[in-house]
Order: structure tokens, then sequence, then C-alpha cells
């Protein structure tokens, strides 16, 4: 076996993965390694268009055309708030994309009667995980981009017919695998050239040559309609799975599927013989799964606890938190917080998911400034999973330039809280709900969260009293020692600044 | 099972652990920004994509040709894109470490 050329490039474009996955793990060399993993994936595109004799370029330019101009104009201009989404929908992409070359595959192949079982194995795999993948981010952009209810969705029996579409997959994969013409022949032995290859063979022929043992493969030919069969169930889990998930789960289950098409791009690489894509997506695979575990860890929330407590389902609000024993909220004017936040001696503020819509984090760092000017000591509390994705605060406020120094975690600003004068709540909700540690009905219950209300006072900036992402009411907003300052939140940051300076 | 399957089977796990290892310790911080670049590398299957639409025949097979090619395409560049964008902000003046919880 000679080593061809693309071999080179292909084993060149992994490491150049491995390299850059590995500086993504430090704020410094990220963004190097970011585009040494473009520069792998350009040596790949390259070589496998120089070296593969290609007859219909046209296909492929209109095809890598559209794409890129698309995706490019996509990420260019998606708002840094809707970036969930937008790798949601990048994911989805890149599944269906798989699922159809394991499909192509199968097809081209099924003419030919010549599909050795571990080959029908990879192919249904990478095809089944691709459409999961694919069916599955395409509902978590609509649930993020909130086309449908961001709220789970959830009916009776769901759980059944989820696990009865998998028993459909595996049975199915397993006709499929196992069924059609089964008869045993010779292919790779030097002898085979001098005997027929029966592609026509009548079922049940049994061909046996003599020979290298190994080299007998078992052939067959499934039908096309058992396979789109299996990877219509297949795509059909993938909507089932996601819709009931919402509120601050989504984040894993993007993460989740992130590293579900890493495994079907591996597969793809185990049909079509191709090292680069098996190194890539095991890669994608492995890293995405741990960092699945790594975000659930910090909601202390299992995997399966994600994907089947149908986290956020209004089932469990007859509690502490049932509408109707709601008690008043108090509103405060932008002066009252104002004079409240100049006499403190520590503010802690808690940015949210609503800070990032509002564009607000500049307008919260002149805030502070002004504030500490006075001699306020100002901190920021992070919680693990703020904003939609974890680290997505943490990019936003390094945007406005506030110090890395003045940003805590969870576990570190807690204790802090009950030195705290005030603690500043803009556009935060979920995370900082204290039925999460105290009512045990709550579907957040046992989420770790930021004990605001442990601070002498609590100002929540809010657009209005609608309940977080989760659909849950916040019992923080009944608490006597709260109050509400309702509008967009950059315009009441503005506001406060301003009222501070005029003190 | 052929020879070539095992090998690649043994590519396989070896990349698994090579996966698990590099992002180990990994900051919340950079949870997004690495969750993406990932999801662009995952764009790898465009490599597949080609080999296979470069022999489809006309005209069922190209009009899935061009379609697997689009998605697997808008997958790499708006991925690799979009990092870049995420990752931008982490440039900050003054020189950002990340403090360690």
């Amino acid at each position: 076996m000679t080593v061809s050329l693309l071999d080179v490039a292909y084993l060149v474009s992994g490491i150049f993965f491995i390299i850059g996955l590995k500086l993504l793990s430090s704020p410094k060399h990220a963004r190097l390694g970011n585009r040494l993993s473009a520069i792998g994936m350009g040596i790949s595109l390259v070589a496998v268009m120089l070296c593969s004799g290609f007859v219909s370029w046209n296909v492929l330019l209109i095809g890598l055309a559209l794409g890129a101009v698309v995706g490019i104009a996509g990420a260019r201009f998606v708002k840094m708030t809707a970036m969930p989404q937008m790798v949601a929908i990048f994911n989805g992409a890149g599944g269906g994309a798989a699922a159809l070359v394991a499909a192509a595959d199968f097809f081209q192949h099924i003419d030919d009667r010549l599909l050795p079982a571990d080959a029908s194995i990879v192919i249904l795999l990478s095809a089944c995980i691709g459409a999961i993948s694919f069916t599955g981010s395409v509902v978590a952009y609509l649930k993020l981009q909130e086309l449908i209810g961001g709220r789970p969705i959830t009916f009776r029996g769901q759980q059944l017919i989820n696990a009865a579409l998998l028993a459909v997959v595996f049975i199915g994969g397993w006709y499929v695998v196992t069924s059609g013409v089964t008869h045993t022949h010779e292919l790779l032995s030097p002898l085979s050239a001098s005997v027929p290859i029966p592609h026509a063979a009548p079922p049940n022929l049994d061909v046996r040559l003599a020979g290298n043992a190994s080299l007998v493969r078992l052939v067959f030919a499934p039908t096309i309609e058992a396979f789109l069969f299996v990877v219509f169930a297949a795509a059909l889990l993938g909507i089932l799975v996601v819709l009931p998930i919402g509120g601050a789960d989504m984040p894993v289950i993007i993460s989740l599927l992130n590293s579900f098409t890493g495994l079907a791009a591996a597969m793809t690489g185990f049909v079509l013989n191709n090292t680069v894509l098996i190194i890539s997506g095991a890669l994608v695979g492995a890293s995405g799964t741990l960092l699945t575990l790594l975000m659930g860890k910090a909601m202390n929330r299992s995997l399966t606890n994600v994907l089947f407590g149908a986290f956020g389902a209004p089932v469990a609000t007859a509690g502490l938190s049932d509408t109707s024993s709601r008690g008043s909220v108090r509103e405060a004017s932008a002066d009252d917080v104002a004079t409240m936040l100049a006499y403190a001696r520590q503010v802690v503020v808690v940015p949210g998911y609503g800070l990032a819509v509002a564009q607000a984090q500049h307008a919260v760092r002149e805030l502070a400034e002004r504030l500490e000017a006075r001699g306020v000591v100002v901190k920021y509390a992070i919680h693990p999973v703020a904003g939609r994705m974890p680290g997505h605060m943490n990019v936003l406020l390094a945007e406005a330039n506030v110090p890395y120094t003045s940003l805590y975690d969870m576990e570190d600003i807690n204790p802090e809280f009950s030195r705290t004068d005030v603690a500043l709540i803009i556009g935060a909700n979920d995370v900082t709900n204290p039925a999460a540690r105290i009512d045990r009905s709550s579907p957040i219950y046992g989420m770790p969260i930021l004990d605001v209300d442990r601070a002498e006072r609590v100002v929540v900036l809010k657009r209005s009293m609608k309940p977080g992402f989760a659909g849950i009411d916040n019992l923080l907003y009944e608490d006597p020692r709260c109050v509400m300052l309702f509008g967009d939140a950059k315009e009441s940051v503005e506001r406060l600044g301003l009222a501070v300076k005029n003190l | 099972m052929s020879a070539t399957f095992f090998t690649e089977i043994t590519i396989f796990l070896l990349a698994v652990f090579i996966g698990f290892e590099v992002i180990a310790k990994v900051p919340s911080t950079l949870h997004t920004p690495l969750m993406s670049a990932t999801n662009a590398i995952h764009g790898i299957v465009l490599v597949g994509a080609l080999i296979v639409a470069g022999v489809a025949y006309p005209p069922l097979g190209h009009v899935l040709a061009i379609v697997t090619v689009f998605l697997a395409s808008l997958n790499v560049f708006g991925g690799f894109v979009v990092t870049e964008r995420m990752l931008a902000m982490f440039q900050p003046r003054k020189p950002q470490e990340r403090r360690d919880p």
C-alpha cells in the first residue's frame, strides 16, 4: 500500500485540530487555536479537491459557495446574545450532512449488492446519529429563537414513545444489517479475479470458495425502505427528545448534540475509510461529551435528569411559587435606588441574560465606576450558567472592559452576600430564585443559585414581571427587602448612573 | 472484521482519549468558544460530502449533493467565523488572564 498525498494531508489536518483544541483552553491563545483549526480544515479541503477525480465540479462549487456565503453572513451579523441558536443551527447542518453522506454511500453500494456487515453498521450509525443531531438541533434552534415555546413541551406517555422509537431504531437497524440477500463469497482473495462476483445472486445462494477464511465476507443487500424507515425513526426521536427540554438546560443539550454530530462525522469516516473524519469526529465527540458533563455539574444536574427531567415543566408549580398566592412586589424609582447604591459599602452586581439583550454592559461599567469613585466596593457575581451559554457573561463583560478581578464565581461570592448592602440584579432571574434552596416542589429545586436574598437590600432591574426562561415565578420578588425597577436594562442603568452623578 | 476496520477503530479510540485529555482543564469562561470551535471542527464532514458529491449522478444525485455540501459548508464557514468573533472579545486592551475559581 502506497501512502498518498491525501493521507499525509489528512494527518497534518488532524494534528492541527489537536493543537488548535489545546490552545483553545487558555484565553490567551484561544484565538490562535481557532485559526489553526481553520487552517487544518483548509488543508484537508484543498487536498481532497486536488487529489480526487471529481466529475461534478459545478455541483461541488455551488454547494460550497452557498454554504460559505450563508454561513459567514449568519456568523457575522448574528447578535452576541443570539449566539447559542447560531451554534445550534451550524451543528444541525453538520449532522444533516453526515446523515446524507452516509445515505448516499448506502445507495451507491446497494446497487452493487456489496456491503459487508461492519460497513452497514457504521453507515446506519452515521445516518441515525446525524439525523438525531439534525432534527434535535433544529428544534433547539426554534426554541432558543422563541419560534416555538421556550417552555418544555410535554405530553403523556412521552418517555414511553421515546423508548419505543429507540427500540424501533435498534430492531430496524438489526434487520437492515442482517437481513436481505445473505450469501458469503470471496472479495479480496487473489483468486477472486478469476471468479465472477455474483452481482445478481439469488437469495440464499451460498457461494463458498476455497482460500483464506479471513477474507470471506458476509455480503447482503438490505432494502432501501428498511434503511429509510430506521433513519426517519431516529430523526423523530431527535425531535421528541429535545422538545421537552427548556430553561437553563438548553446549553447542555446543545453541547450534547455537538458531540453527537462529532460522532456522526467519525462514523462517516468509517464509512468512507477516511482518517481525518475519524480523528476529528472522535475529538469533537469526546470533548463535547466532557463539556456536557462539566456543564451538568455546574448546574448540579445529571445528564439523565437533563434529558428526561423536563426541567421547568409547568406541573410542579403548585407549591410556594403558586401564582395565586403571589404577594405584591414593590416598585422603586431610579432616584431611590441611586441613593441606596451611593451610600452602600458594598454592592454586588448580578448580570444575566437581560443585560446581554439590552447591551447594557458598558452602562453598567460606567455606573460601577461612579460608585467606586464614591468609595463603594463593586463586585460582579457570575453564575456558571449566566446568559444562555456557560461563559457567555464573561465574554460580554470582558467586551465592556470590566476588570476581571471584579468578577467572582458563585462559590466565591455567595459568602459575601451577607456582608453586602445592595445586590443589584440586572436581567437575571432563575439563578437568583431562592425557591431552588427552599421549595422542594420547585422544578429548579437543588440548582445552585446566587444567594442574593442574604444581602441587606435587593434591587431587581427587569423589563416586566414575565417569568424567566425556565418559566417559573421568582420568590425573591415577594421578599419585603426587594424592590423592582422596571424598564429596559440599559435605560435603567443609565438613569441610575445619572442619578448617582447628581447626588 | 477487516484489518482496515480494526485500524480505523484504533485511530478512533486514540483520538477519543486525546479529545478528553486536551480539554480536561478548560475554564468555564471558555466553554462557549470551545463548544463553538469543536462545532466548526466537525464540519470536517464537508470532506466526506465532497467525496460523495464529486461522483454524484444527475439529476437527483446532484440535488442531494448540493444540499449535502451546502449543509457541511455552512457548518465549516459559519462555525469558524462565529468562534473568531467570540474570541475577539477576549482580547481587551489590558492583558486579560482568567481568575481561577
